[in-house]
């Protein structure tokens, strides 16, 4: 095929339809209109109004009286705590984890194939569900995991796991840990087979250690896309109550309730729609400042260099 | 690439993370295959009197079979319709030069950011206005437009990998767009397709809330909502739970081992170059 007739054809498929891009994207954009931003907005309209799913003949326009009873909730502070904690320590975890293991798998060693399918698993499996299998192995008097630590002799009595509130929220970060390291090493090992030999094997000519090799060339390489990676989850593992939900439900006592959690247990429970939504929309908003504060953050620091 | 730490060190780190991952499965499947009586003993092996009586009962006592198709037929008609109605978008989106094209990637992107949650209330409402409730149209309709962005764009990245010249040759031949999409582009984006519909699949397969709040009828649940069936207020029934979980994670255990190579480039190609 001659490159004149591609220009033609291209110069004619332009001019011809000029709406052509728009007609196949249409569709997608419908959708996502209805089922991801009219929500927002009709999510907006809920927190202002009085709207309990049982009453609904009492429904009516309140003010900000649902984001007032959320702020002045017993259990606000905690649960403000708990989702910082759950978010920070979780990511913390999960990206060093994740990080370590990709460097190590960046090279192949014999099964290396079979080791990442294997411990790849936890992602594909349902937050919920697993929930459900930490919430067994974490019980208080049937649980496996006592067993195992007083069978290795670091805990000479069964610790409360799900019963006390600080054990729980340290069981659901473990369990939370677990299920979001593969992320990481399936974002970080495609970043580091992104990273060209040449440059790996030029720096070593210039004598740089293993060390320097990581830190000075490798991390700057895949900076940006850590960058985003690491916002992407933030904003995931926020929104990611499946696994509290199953092991301990905010429980005991709603001590181990994140916003998210708290925010289905405001619509499926309580029914109080008002207020979830208001919870709904605080979420949003938080994120969304957290999102610009990150990305000007990362702005300036590059702007520095 | 880590000469610095000793082999022994990757050796240990490897096998302890090897461990862990698999440790709760294994833990689950043993629960699972002990006498009733037993379940809550704590032996590390498959005993002599091991059984299958708690997956008996999960077909027979309960509607588990009906759950597991619920769950089918909402996850692949989803996802079926993602790939189709994705692979338009991105195909417009990498092949395409237009006006607005950013703002419309923009529009994309933006919705990674929106909390999926919010929209439970919402749908419910919208749903019901159409009288859909209780239908597994109306997961497949919730699933397909919360899919559509992330698949959009990870269809896009396989599409960019594909040289245009492919399809101009498929549009000298005389198809149209639509048809060189699909019959001559779609087949060599296949691996992509794969990953995206797998992906697509296991979103949909393990998704709970909106499933929890759009369906009542125990004859329209999907399987993750049965599962709460196991958790009584004061009794937990864990033989018949830890059945039911291994037999739900199996179909997004075998679809993922078939297809982890395709895994990485596919949701980095979504995700990073998006």
């Amino acid at each position: 095929m001659s490159s004149a007739f591609r220009i033609q054809e291209r110069n004619s498929g332009k001019t011809r339809n000029i709406l052509a891009p728009l007609w196949f994207l249409l569709p997608a954009l419908i959708l996502i209109c209805i089922f991801i931003y009219y929500p927002v907005i009709r999510t907006a309209g809920l927190s202002l109004q009085n709207f309990k799913l049982f009453a609904q003949d009492d429904i009516y326009f309140a003010g900000f009286q649902n984001f007032s009873v959320i702020f002045n909730d017993l259990h606000f502070k905690r649960i403000m705590i708990n989702s910082v904690i759950w978010v920070v320590v979780s990511l913390f975890f999960q990206f060093t984890i994740g990080f370590v293991l990709a460097l190590y798998l960046n090279t192949k060693f014999k099964f290396s194939g079979l080791y990442q399918a294997i411990i790849f698993i936890p992602w594909a499996l349902s937050g919920f569900l697993m929930g459900l299998i930490w919430k067994w192995i974490f019980d208080d008097n049937l649980g496996i995991m006592n067993t195992i630590l007083e069978g290795i002799g670091l805990i000479d009595r069964p610790i409360p796991w799900l019963s006390n509130d600080k054990w729980a929220m340290a069981a659901v970060i473990i369990a939370n840990i677990w299920y979001g390291v593969t992320f990481f090493v399936i974002m970080i090992l495609a970043a580091l087979q992104g990273v060209p030999r040449e440059i790996l094997e030029a720096a070593e000519l210039d004598g740089a250690s293993s060390r320097q090799r990581l830190f000075l060339v490798i991390v700057p390489f895949i900076k940006s896309t850590l960058v985003l990676i690491i916002l992407l989850r933030v904003i995931w593992i926020t929104n990611f109550p499946d696994l509290i939900f199953g092991m301990t439900s905010g429980g005991p006592n709603e001590q181990t309730h994140i916003l998210s959690s708290w925010l289905v247990q405001k619509i499926t429970y309580d029914q109080d729609w008002g207020a979830g939504s208001a919870l709904g929309m605080f979420i949003l908003i938080i994120l969304f400042i957290f999102s610009v504060f990150y990305l000007l953050a990362v702005k300036i620091e590059d702007g520095d260099k | 690439m880590l000469k610095g730490f000793s082999k022994g060190t990757k050796i240990t780190v490897l096998t302890i993370w090897f461990l862990f991952t698999i440790f709760p499965l294994y833990w689950m499947f043993l629960t699972s295959i002990r006498p009733v009586k037993e379940v809550t003993k704590h032996f590390f092996w498959p005993r002599s009197n091991s059984t299958l009586e708690s997956y008996r009962a999960l077909f027979q006592d309960y509607a588990f079979g009906t759950y597991l198709k619920n769950s089918f037929v909402v996850a692949i008609a989803a996802s079926a319709l993602v790939i189709f109605i994705g692979m338009l978008g991105a195909y417009s989106l990498a092949r395409y030069r237009f006006k607005g094209k950013s703002q419309v990637m923009l529009v994309f992107l933006v919705t990674q950011m929106i909390p999926g949650l919010i929209a439970l209330a919402p749908l419910y409402l919208l749903l019901s206005r159409l009288n859909l409730l209780n239908t597994l149209i109306a997961l497949v309709l919730c699933y397909l437009g919360g899919m559509i962005p992330f698949a959009t764009l990870m269809l896009r990245g396989f599409l960019q990998q594909i040289p245009p010249e492919l399809d101009e040759a498929a549009l000298i031949d005389g198809c149209n767009r639509v048809s060189a999409l699909f019959r001559v582009i779609f087949p060599v984006a296949l691996p992509g397709v794969a990953a995206t519909f797998i992906f697509s699949f296991v979103q949909c397969w393990n998704e709970l809330f909106l499933a929890m709040v759009l369906i009542d009828s125990d004859a329209n649940k999907t399987f993750p909502v049965a599962e709460r069936s196991f958790i009584g207020a004061y009794f937990i029934e864990w033989g018949g739970l830890a059945a039911s979980v291994m037999i739900g994670i199996i179909p997004t255990m075998i679809m993922f081992g078939l297809m982890s190579k395709f895994m990485i480039s596919g949701l980095s190609a979504g995700i990073v170059k998006g």
